[in-house]
């Protein structure tokens, strides 16, 4: 008798288990489905009077932490600071901004996951990425380019489109599936960051980094015998990315951007940022 | 699911074979060492045991990680100094290989203790040294009872070997990564590599459970 | 040698040593979470109840056989795709929970094995029913013999919390990371400070269960 008890426990137990397994992951999928976009998110931050930025927190210039005080710094989180204030004193209210650390990996995901309201971390508004999330105008004009070491005889580009070469990236970011065009002979590489990437380049495991030549400036000023080569190969301006289908905010994103460009606070933190960056024309990046 | 698998076939199944390569290689190569260090922890020879005591705590209490982010860091470039210059691959799997020997140094060393002392003694006052007694008749019997525990070794090390993702080892960690980031379709993407990782780990689990009872059978 | 000498600020070991706190209390919080669901897998799969014994014992084997840094992924990226969204610190703790429960299910399992049969068969005749005899008699038992198992599961989950920095928990990997961020020069340093202080910790813990273990036996 106990042991027929225990087999119908058995049987039951296992199918009771097995329904609630699959009955949650179906019922939270249709939901998932279904309240996906359900969230304003500048009503959100209207309401909370707080907007979380995702920033990055290991790369020079853009984004990196001081352990000094424990606070992220880079002209990604001046400019959030910026359109933050501009956007609150557009609707008249106090809104606070707040910074998390993401990487290029991660940034999307987080966005997403609704644990970000938006990100200013060095992106690009890749039409594959368009189809995920919102992003404004350009607040940066970017361009791919290389940094290699100085005693390679490596000009431009051109230079590394052969079988022989290897050129790291960063995972996640938009310059390692672009390089494909420029040089689609070599081989590609991708680190978890830009110090890895560095050291993989003075480790020979490659012949060069590519990446945005902001972030390959920032890189050049810490290693010696490492430079920007060529002018960039392409175009893209970094811009301030929101989850899909949030107008209103995007909007007054805009709108805040180029209010900050009019009145020159955009230019102050240019010349705050890139003047002091040897080798780099930021004249030309102000507007 | 599918539409990935296919589409992606080709790369899953190049990590596939680094992800195997580099576990048989960390394999082979934490076996020398481990039975190197287990035999110098069970010598008479104080330095020896202190030496190998060192290595496994110091191996065995950092994260492989670490081990591994550390020969890409420093080791990488020192090579390439000298002319041998290292890829993520390599520096991934010397961290695994060092990682991996100090547990198995540790399973091996119980191997030997398990076997009684009596047959050391009746070697060596049969006239073997107590190399060749080491060598003929202690460790091909730990080696022996050392199976399955050697086995969940092999298992614990396939699925480490996804640390190599950290460093572009290009193992399956790696691919799936960089898949998951082109398709934005983590999920399926994930299910799809766990399955490739299951397909090694599994059996080689399952079989050693098998051995280790009958194992155990056969000692009652 | 002036290149590292920024490094040695206090404001970087205090930043590490907030990263020090992260991944004590992820490792802490999945312990315990750990321990409960472990014993509990470790309980169905030990009495072998037809069916349901194999489910779960299987279901364990799967996720024992993944590896950590997938199910990371896996919990952090793939699960917000069906609704399931957790923080980085919970996610984190979530995927170390399972993992680690899987782990503990198979020391609970054979904590409970190495019990003494008899001593079931005494309580049950002073009238204990099935779960009373396994929760009052045999699995404080088990626990006891567990513990050396169950302290060196926890040092392999504070060393496993360094892959958490896939998915940005700021643990002290992480932190290394971003410290090094400062600096490509610092690299090394400061994978030597990280390997020092992941030593200090876990060795330490490892003598501690080994003081544990005489004054218990």
């Amino acid at each position: 008798m106990e042991k027929a008890k225990k087999r119908q426990f058995g049987i039951v137990a296992t199918l009771i288990s097995i329904l609630i397994f699959f009955g949650a992951i179906t019922i939270m999928a249709i939901k998932a489905n279904t309240t996906h976009q359900g969230t304003d998110t500048l009503e959100r931050v209207k309401n909370a009077h707080i907007m979380t930025w995702g920033v990055k927190a290991d790369t020079k210039l853009f984004g990196l932490m001081d352990t000094n005080d424990g606070q992220i710094k880079g002209f990604d989180v001046d400019i959030a600071k910026a359109v933050t204030k501009q956007i609150a004193s557009d609707l008249n209210i106090t809104i606070e901004p707040i910074f998390v650390q993401v990487t290029s990996s991660t940034r999307i995901q987080l966005l997403k996951n609704g644990n970000i309201d938006a990100f200013a971390a060095t992106a690009t508004a890749t039409p594959e990425r368009k189809k995920v999330a919102d992003f404004s105008k350009p607040y940066f004009s970017a361009g791919q380019s290389i940094l290699v070491p100085t005693k390679e005889n490596i000009k431009s580009v051109k230079d590394l489109n052969k079988a022989d070469k290897t050129i790291l990236g960063v995972v996640g970011a938009n310059s390692i599936i672009n390089i494909k065009k420029f040089a689609p002979k070599a081989k590609i590489l991708a680190l978890n960051d830009y110090a890895q990437a560095m050291t993989a380049l003075k480790a020979g495991q490659g012949d060069a980094i590519t990446s945005d030549n902001g972030i390959l400036y920032g890189m050049s000023m810490e290693n010696k015998g490492y430079v920007v080569a060529g002018e960039p190969f392409t175009n893209e301006p970094y811009s301030i990315a929101f989850d899909k289908d949030q107008v209103p905010i995007t909007k007054a994103t805009n709108k805040a951007l180029d209010e900050i460009i009019k009145n020159g606070s955009y230019n102050k933190l240019i010349k705050k940022w890139f003047s002091k960056v040897p080798g780099m024309n930021w004249r030309s990046l102000e507007r | 699911m599918i539409d990935i698998l296919l589409k992606y076939f080709p790369q899953l199944l190049n990590g596939f074979w680094v992800t195997i390569e580099s576990s048989i290689i960390a394999l082979f190569g934490s076996l020398i060492l481990g039975t190197i260090f287990a035999v110098m922890q069970v010598s008479r020879n104080k330095i020896t045991r202190i030496i190998s005591e060192t290595y496994v705590e110091i191996f065995r209490n950092i994260p492989l990680l670490v081990i591994t982010l550390f020969f890409f860091a420093f080791v990488a470039p020192v090579a390439k100094k000298i002319g041998l210059p290292i890829d993520g691959f390599t520096a991934g799997t010397i961290g695994l290989t060092l990682y991996t020997s100090a547990f198995i140094a540790e399973v091996i060393r119980s191997g030997i203790n398990s076997i009684s002392s009596s047959q050391m003694e009746g070697a060596v006052s049969n006239g073997l040294s107590w190399w060749q007694a080491m060598r003929y008749i202690v460790l091909p019997q730990a080696f022996k009872i050392s199976i399955p525990n050697l086995g969940n070794q092999f298992v614990n090390l396939v699925k480490n070997s996804s640390v190599l993702a950290f460093v572009a080892g290009l193992d399956l960690m790696y691919n799936a990564n960089s898949i998951a980031q082109n398709t934005f379709d983590s999920l399926n993407t994930y299910f799809i590599v766990a399955i490739f990782y299951l397909i090694i780990t599994m059996p080689i689990s399952y079989y050693m459970k098998h051995l280790e009872q009958r194992f155990k059978g056969g000692a009652h | 040698m002036i290149t590292i000498a920024g490094l040695f600020t206090f404001d970087n070991f205090r930043y590490l040593f907030i990263g020090l706190m992260y991944t004590l209390s992820v490792s802490m919080i999945s312990t315990i979470f750990s321990f409960i669901i472990g014993s509990i897998f470790g309980i169905i799969v030990y009495e072998k109840i037809p069916y349901f014994s194999k489910f779960v014992s299987i279901s364990v084997d799967i996720i024992r056989n993944l590896p950590l840094l997938l199910i990371i992924f896996f919990v952090y990226f793939a699960l917000p795709k069906i609704g399931i969204h957790f923080s980085i610190f919970w996610s984190s703790v979530v995927a170390f929970t399972f993992f680690e429960a899987t782990m503990i299910s198979e020391i609970v399992r054979s904590g409970i094995n190495a019990v003494d049969i008899g001593q079931f068969e005494g309580a049950r005749a002073n009238g204990m029913n099935n779960i009373q005899t396994m929760i009052f008699v045999v699995l404080p038992q088990a626990y006891k013999k567990m513990i050396p198992p169950l302290v060196s599961q926890f040092i392999s989950l504070v060393k496993d919390t360094s892959l958490a920095t896939g998915i940005v928990l700021p643990e002290l990997m992480y932190r290394g990371q971003i410290i090094y961020g400062q600096n490509s020069n610092y690299m090394v340093p400061v994978f030597v400070i990280l390997a020092i202080i992941y030593f200090l910790v876990n060795f330490g813990l490892s003598r501690l269960s080994k003081i544990i273990e005489r004054k218990m036996a």
